[in-house]
């Protein structure tokens, strides 16, 4: 059985952006694309994607587009914007500098101190 | 190291100010092309459900597993649908205008329902905001003068023999001008003056005041300038300031008005200034608002005595304006230590007795006190209809409440929060009461001109009564509380909804028993509330009929006074009518003339104070009428008598005209003259005020005034109401006008004439003796008396509209619980009916339901109204606030009217058809 992880509060849209930086996609393509990139270790609920995904268009962050998806069906696209590339950037900064702060924290040794 | 604050959190930002219209546009846009969003959002996560099911069937599952393996991994689409609308409105504003969207939808689908409900609401606001206006006008806006709140009304009063507003002197005046507690004092001293000189003599409502008082209420003139602050000459200033009102009237609006001299009372003046338009003197009554001119004098110098006496109170009353940063509280007890220096040092003019003080009070409660509590009545009496007619709203909602039962259980169970379904039904009520609300306010503005010919003229202000921002704010205000109000209910009991139960449920109500509980207390409410307005209007309606019905103690019936005013020049040289004896032979000669008009009888003439029930000059302290203090022969010490009495002057036939006996002694006769010592005729109630045991005849009293002369009581007349149809005993002295003379004079006359013809008939009589005198205010006595109770009349229809208004409420209600519990029962009865049970049964038992209802809701009111009662005892006549028959006549109107809204339904459970009801489920 495959470990899957929650999901952190808040991480969803983090992972959005980066699914969709990647090529524009339609709903369906950005879990599966989510579940490609992180190894199928990340547990999401399918139909929570999509209030996350109108939210970061509402923001300004997604641009989207109908077109044709790859079995010829009527799709919604997703694309990233600039202002969307540049959250990005600055979430994914914000989110290592956690990790390294968090992983630092943990790895600390009583002589360190 | 940096804090990790930055950056991190995955939260959305705020949208800037600078794309904020296309944030609005897009709100536009999103409120009115709904269906667009919600199609597309269908359409996608259809899609990606199909294409999940693809995908599955790919990897080797069947159709239908796999079509039942993507939506459980989906989770419920309506909760995400839901999420999505609210991540795409993203705010308290979209979700609110989903709301509205939703909510105008439904009641566009009953429209029946929405109207009732809307006016219901009307109603309620529209009263209680048009009362709310009145309010605002008298009460809550200040006095329309610059810093009003330093504006104070001086009142001295001699609480030790109980004289009130006993007036000030000249040197008191000069004392409180350098008392450095007051920018400026100013005597204000009401009179009439006759304005000659177009083509008809007229009576004007002339103001003495001090050089200073338009400076003191910081009022200018339009055009023109006021007096001069600074002036302290002697004698009247020979200027004045007039109205706008007198400009249009009597000058035609003449732009050259400031060169113009007018000449008053024989006496010349120069018009200086006229005041805008709209511009009030403030005062208690509609003659003392209206200032037709403004005359200033510093109160010496002939025709005033050239140095005025400490202990000649001739100043009726002061206002002054108290210098900036100093309170009431502050001023006044500055004063008090001035007025307790004042009598140490002139011990001789302030008698201990007397215990003279000086009390200050705002302006402002000088002018509106005494209709502070008939306004609150009413405000109270509206604000109980409109907490009526939310209690009516709310039991409406409940009952549709409980057909949309299913429609909440169903959108609960596809996943709709709980808290989007009360938000959503307190959006619904908002919505209905702001359209009520709108409602009520238009019609208020249609019919503004006709209900403020309702509003009695003394109330002050009313010119400015008008459908401001703050009424609008008002009406807002009142009615999203109210629509939070009656929602409240029928939200929260959406929100208890049991689920299950809800669904399971095949008939079209749901959740009933709750809801039927909430529903019978909220019609308990209703009748507990409207009985205690019922009471009210009882209570005001016993009081009224008792006046109406009062023995007078004289007959007004076709008599009638016409009003005349002979001149008091400043110059006594030009005095006509100088002395008592001068004017006696006037008056006996007008007497005459008007006894040879046709139809005329009988023909009285006295002071304006003479006209009973007359309150047009009330408490405006005319010189020489009115009350007077008085000093009783052979009495030093007063006790505990009041020495204030109501004094009038008449001429002999006066007492024979209006019907009042003579009880002792004898009435004036035609051998009574001004060189006779003077005589005096008195009521009983001061007959046995001053002499208790003893016999008054032949007994003398004196004015408190230095110098009057004893007055001998040569007869005692039994007590009418002539002062006020509420008390029955107010002693009253009566002198001769032969003696006295005086320059206000009301001809009464009695017969059967045209009293529309008369009072011309009597100016020719009169203008033919003096053509310079004004003939004016005739009124017949029946429309004085009418007059006399306009306030209680306007009091008593109010709250006997709203008290109607509240009955019917109160019964549409009950009607509407039981016709709800006969529909809900019908399976019930069709049972009963069906096992034998007796139509009469039936009939018994919805009654005793209903009946049930309205008894619990009167036992309820009885008590409040108990409470209430007290509270307005003031405002009663005759009857006692815990009065019985009012309180058990209105309990059993009440049980009327709610055994009949509750027998249509019942007759209607009656006539159930038992094969009919047991199909129906």
């Amino acid at each position: 059985m495959d470990y899957e992880a929650e999901l952190l509060p808040g991480t969803l849209d983090l992972l959005i952006l980066k699914a969709v930086s990647l090529g524009p996609l339609h709903g369906y393509g950005v879990l599966l694309r989510i579940g490609q990139i992180s190894g199928r270790a990340l547990l999401i609920q399918q139909g929570a994607l999509y209030p996350a995904l109108f939210r970061l268009v509402r923001q300004g962050l997604l641009k989207t587009s109908w077109d044709k998806s790859e079995n010829n069906r009527r799709a919604k696209f997703y694309e990233l914007t600039s202002k969307g590339r540049k959250r990005l950037r600055e979430e994914t900064d914000g989110w290592n500098r956690l990790v390294a702060a968090i992983a630092s924290a943990l790895a600390a040794q009583p002589q360190e101190i | 190291m940096e804090p990790p604050g930055r950056g991190h959190c995955l939260r959305p930002r705020r949208a800037t100010a600078g794309n904020m219209t296309a944030y609005f546009r897009s709100l536009a846009g999103r409120f009115f092309h709904r269906s667009e969003t919600e199609n597309d959002l269908e359409e996608e996560l259809h899609s990606h459900i199909q294409l999940r099911v693809e995908a599955l069937e790919r990897s080797g599952l069947a159709r239908a597993e796999a079509e039942r393996r993507a939506r459980l991994e989906f989770g419920s689409p309506e909760r995400f649908k839901e999420e999505c609308r609210e991540a795409i409105a993203g705010n308290f504003i979209d979700v609110l205008f989903q709301d509205l969207r939703f909510s105008s939808r439904m009641l566009r689908k009953s429209p029946g329902f929405a109207a009732v409900v809307i006016l219901t609401i009307a109603l309620g606001i529209g009263a209680t905001t048009a009362i709310f206006s009145v309010v605002d006008a008298t009460l809550l806006r200040p006095l329309p003068y610059p810093k009003s709140e330093q504006l104070v009304s001086i009142q001295d009063n001699f609480p030790g023999v109980g004289a009130q507003d006993v007036g000030l002197s000249e040197p008191e005046w000069q004392d409180l001008q350098r008392s450095g507690i007051f920018e400026y004092v100013s005597p204000t001293w009401f009179d009439e003056n006759n304005l000659t000189g177009s083509s008809q003599p007229t009576r004007v409502r002339l103001l003495i005041v001090a050089p200073n008082y338009f400076a003191l209420l910081g009022a200018q003139p339009q055009l023109g300038r006021a007096f001069d602050p600074q002036d302290h000459s002697p004698g009247f200033i020979p200027e004045v300031v007039i109205s706008d009102g007198l400009w249009k009237r009597a000058f035609g609006n003449d732009p050259n008005i400031l060169s113009k001299s007018v000449r008053m009372d024989t006496d010349l003046y120069r018009i200086v200034g006229v005041m805008p338009a709209g511009f009030d003197a403030p005062g208690r009554t509609a003659e003392e608002r209206n200032i037709e001119v403004w005359a200033a004098t510093s109160f010496y110098g002939a025709p005033l005595s050239d140095h005025p006496a400490r202990n000649r109170r001739n100043l009726p009353t002061a206002i002054a304006r108290l210098k900036p940063g100093v309170t009431i509280a502050a001023a006044q007890s500055r004063l008090d230590a001035l007025v307790a220096s004042l009598q140490k040092q002139f011990a001789a003019d302030y008698p201990a007795q007397n215990s003279w003080t000086v009390r200050l009070m705002p302006l402002k409660e000088r002018v509106v006190g005494n209709v502070r509590q008939s306004l609150v009545l009413l405000l109270g009496a509206v604000g109980l209809v409109l907490l009526i007619a939310c209690v009516n709203v709310a039991n409406l909602l409940l009952a549709r409440a409980s057909v949309r039962g299913r429609e909440m259980a169903i959108r609960r169970a596809l996943g709709a929060a709980q808290g989007r379904l009360t938000r959503q039904l307190l959006t619904e009520s908002l919505l209905l009461s702001l359209f009520g609300g709108t409602a009520g306010v238009a019609i208020l503005f249609l019919l503004k001109d006709f209900l403020l010919r309702l509003v009695p003229e003394n109330l002050p202000h009313l010119n400015e009564i008008s459908i401001s921002w703050s009424i609008l704010l008002f009406a807002l205000v009142a009615s999203v509380v109210s629509g939070v109000l009656f929602g409240l209910a029928p939200a929260l009991q959406a929100s208890r909804l049991d689920l299950n139960h809800a669904l399971k449920q095949e008939g079209c109500s749901t959740g009933s028993r709750g809801r039927a509980r909430t529903r019978r207390v909220l019609v308990i409410t209703e009748f507990a509330l409207s009985l205690v307005l019922m009471i009210a209007a009882g209570l005001l309606l016993r009081s009224f009929w008792d006046l109406l019905n009062v023995q007078l103690g004289f007959s007004p019936q076709s008599v009638m006074s016409v009003r005349t005013r002979l001149p008091s020049p400043n110059d006594p040289n030009t005095d006509k009518y100088g002395t008592a004896s001068q004017e006696a032979t006037f008056v006996r000669e007008l007497i005459r003339r008007c006894k040879m008009l046709s139809g005329v009888e009988e023909v009285a003439i006295g002071d304006t104070a003479s006209i009973p029930l007359d309150e047009s000059l009330r408490d405006l302290k005319l010189i020489s009428e009115g009350q007077f203090l008085l000093t009783v022969e052979g009495h030093d010490v007063q006790g505990d008598h009041s020495t204030v009495v109501e004094r009038s002057s008449v001429s002999p036939d006066y007492f024979h005209l209006l019907g009042i006996p003579l009880m002792r002694g004898r009435l004036f006769n035609e051998s009574d003259y001004d060189d006779t010592p003077p005589v005096a005729v008195i009521n009983q109630a001061m007959a046995q005020t001053y002499w208790p045991n003893e016999d008054a005849l032949g007994k003398r009293f004196k004015a408190v005034k230095a110098g009057s002369p004893w007055i001998t009581v040569i007869g005692v007349i039994a007590n009418a109401r002539t002062q006020s149809l509420a008390q029955a005993e107010v002693p009253q002295a009566y002198l001769n006008l032969y003696q006295t003379g005086a320059k206000r004079l009301a001809i009464l006359l009695r017969g059967r004439f045209h009293t529309a013809a008369i009072a011309d008939e009597v100016r020719q009589q009169v203008q033919a003796l003096d053509p310079t005198l004004p003939v004016y205010g005739a009124q017949t006595l029946d429309e004085t008396v009418s007059a006399s109770l306009s306030q209680r009349r306007f009091s008593m229809e109010l709250v006997g509209l709203f008290a109607l208004t509240a009955l019917l409420l109160a019964g549409l209600g009950i009607y509407g619980v039981i016709s709800y519990v006969v529909s809900e029962r019908t399976h019930e009865i069709g049972i009963r009916l069906a096992l034998g049970a007796q139509r009469r049964n039936i009939l018994h038992i919805v009654l005793r339901h209903g009946l049930g209802l309205a008894i619990a809701g009167a036992a309820v009111g009885l008590i409040c109204a108990l409470i209430v009662s007290q509270l307005m005892a003031s405002l009663l006549y005759g009857v006692r606030p815990t009065d019985p028959l009012t309180f058990a006549g209105v309990a059993l109107l009440f049980i009327g009217v709610a055994w009949v809204a509750c027998y249509v339904p019942a007759r209607r459970a009656m006539k159930v058809d038992p094969m009919v009801a047991l199909r129906y489920e």
